[in-house]
């Protein structure tokens, strides 16, 4: 059974989370504050962490920086009721390996945590939405054009995702396997990791509005 | 000011209603016949409210005007110092004196003074010796500080009838520093205190939006993931929509942009059938005609799927590319053949058609019976 950490300020969301997830995962800790997560989280050593992205004590991204440094196998899915980009953006680029809001329907948030703990990338059609507008424009000037620019399959695989096909249907529709999918979501994941482009930064503090 | 006849005046005469403003006053100390004339000119005067459709005239104060003004009041004061209707050249002169001087300097300190002043703020010996006009203002209000301090002590030796004199010239000396400093004094004070507004406003907006975002959108999403009514679901996701674009929208809303009309059509469906919408923009441009007909397009499609689709969530995807606007309007629900379009919704695609032809686009419609429906529309961008 996948073991599951859940980080989140709010008591009704949490034993919600709790009442959903409980039959299907293995609910090994929860807090509500980034030291207390932190701890929990390198104690019990969880497969998946489900992330508030607005904590006290310094947000999502403080525990994911903290728990990062000392351990680097535990994956990481962001969760929030906010959907400003740079608050987005930034949990990515510190490590999470997929975002979706609270809003998500308890099957499909299942299958995210799966997803997560497999070692793929979990894109919901907003946050595929944000990397193509981050990744939008203007290509010159780039410093490394492999971390900076996304490659025409990526792109078109993204605008699917963002049209709200899943991964299924993207894989269906564009006749390439769901491991292929994957495999081009996880490059743009780490191509949003790891890209150094300065218009990404600019662009998520630009961008207050959904 | 008072009752709009210096600013009246002032504009039929190209002058400065400030120039126009102390001739009155200078003509009011020096005999009480600047009372007489402003009346007289209030009580000739014709309200300008009935041809407001005149376009105003530039303000600039003529330098000749001012001059020939000034020549009309000196004359005037002349005139009336003759007729003896005078309260002594003691008072008199100093006063007019000061009166032109400010005259000069308020007139003159207009919007290109005003920003530069705003730009160094902190630094009034700056902000007083850059450009003409701080070196006209430093002059007068120099002269004026001289003068007075020598009528001062010109006086002090003096009886004590010359005491009125003394006042008079501590009197000048204040009134040339404050011409000196008086125009950054009152910017510097009204600057702190609208910054201090400012600062206080956007505290209490952050301080407000942190709790909104932890409580209320947090219910929201509560209500949204609960087993309540469809009515109960769909009207927690608009406030939730409607609040968090309160919470992150921009400063100042961008009027007459794509993203924008966009995301509106998520609203505007889920008001009207209760469906939820995703909306994903990518890129932005400004909305001009084949931004208008791909919106109304999307809005259409998008109707069209939350009333015959049966499918639980419509999805919008809108992309600017370089040469031209996409839009991909989505559901799972029912379908249909295309080729057997029910007559109700032959009529709605032939309406998205005919805008999107009419704009040199195409749209393509993906259905199939059980497979949900995909309407895609092309538009090329028109030329800026």
């Amino acid at each position: 059974m996948i073991r599951v950490f859940l980080v989140d300020d709010h008591h009704f969301f949490l034993s919600g989370l709790r009442a959903e997830l409980g039959s299907e995962f293995e609910i090994v800790g929860e807090a509500g504050e980034v030291d207390a997560a932190v701890d929990g989280i390198r104690r019990t050593r969880p497969d998946v962490v489900l992330l508030d992205v607005h904590l006290p004590g310094g947000g999502g991204r403080a525990v994911l920086e903290a728990v990062r440094q000392t351990d680097q196998d535990i994956r990481f899915l962001a969760l929030s009721v906010s959907d400003a980009a740079e608050d987005v953006i930034g949990v990515i680029r510190a490590g999470a390996r997929g975002y979706v809001t609270k809003t998500i329907s308890p099957p499909d948030l299942a299958a995210a945590i799966r997803r997560v703990q497999g070692g793929d990338a979990v894109f919901s059609p907003r946050l595929a939405g944000f990397v193509l507008d981050a990744f939008h424009g203007d290509l010159t000037g780039v410093a490394d054009p492999e971390l900076d620019q996304l490659t025409a399959r990526e792109r078109e695989v993204l605008r699917h995702i963002a049209r709200g096909f899943t991964y299924k249907e993207v894989a269906r529709r564009l006749h390439l396997s769901v491991k292929t999918v994957e495999t081009h979501v996880s490059s743009v994941l780490r191509k949003l990791q790891l890209s150094s482009r300065h218009e990404l930064t600019r662009w998520a503090s630009d961008r207050r509005l959904v | 000011m008072l009752l709009g006849v210096a600013g009246g005046l002032g504009e039929r005469l190209g002058v400065d209603p400030v120039l126009v403003r102390v001739a009155f006053a200078v003509l009011a100390i020096a005999g009480g016949s600047g009372v007489v004339l402003y009346l007289l000119a209030w009580a000739v005067s014709v309200d300008p409210d009935n041809d407001l459709a005149r376009p105003h005239p530039v303000r600039r104060p003529a330098a000749r005007q001012a001059v020939a003004l000034g020549l009309v009041v000196l004359g005037t004061m002349l005139l009336l110092r003759e007729s003896g209707l005078w309260f002594g050249d003691r008072l008199v002169w100093p006063i007019a004196l000061a009166a032109a001087g400010s005259a000069v300097i308020w007139a003159r300190s207009d919007d290109r003074d005003r920003a530069r002043w705003a730009r160094i703020p902190g630094n009034p010996v700056e902000a007083m010796f850059t450009g003409r006009v701080g070196m006209i203002r430093v002059v007068v209000g120099g002269l004026l500080v001289a003068s007075g301090l020598g009528l001062g002590f010109a006086n002090t030796g003096a009886d004590l009838a010359a005491a009125g004199d003394v006042l008079l010239g501590v009197a000048i000396t204040l009134i040339g520093l404050g011409l000196i400093f008086g125009p950054w004094a009152t910017r510097l004070a009204s600057q702190l205190a609208e910054e201090r507004r400012g600062r206080i406003r956007s505290e209490a907006r952050a301080e407000m939006a942190a709790h909104l975002h932890d409580s209320v959108l947090h219910t929201l999403a509560l209500i949204q993931r609960a087993d309540a009514s469809p009515e109960v679901i769909g009207l927690a996701r608009r406030q939730e929509r409607e609040l968090r674009a309160w919470l992150y929208r921009a400063p100042v809303p961008p009027e007459g942009r794509l993203r924008p009309a966009v995301e509106e059509i998520a609203t505007r469906v889920e008001q009207r059938h209760n469906v939820p919408v995703d909306v994903v923009v990518v890129g932005d441009a400004p909305l001009d005609d084949a931004g208008r007909a791909l919106v109304d397009a999307c809005q259409e499609a998008a109707f069209n799927a939350a009333r015959h689709s049966g499918a639980p969530l419509v999805s919008v995807y809108v992309e600017v590319e370089p040469d031209e606007l996409t839009g991909f309007v989505r559901d799972e629900g029912k379908g249909f053949d295309p080729d057997q379009v029910p007559t109700d919704r032959r009529g709605i695609a032939d309406s998205i058609r005919g805008r999107v032809r009419r704009h040199g686009g195409s749209v393509t419609i993906i259905s199939s019976p059980g497979e949900g429906t995909e309407v895609q529309l092309r538009l090329p961008r028109s030329q800026q």
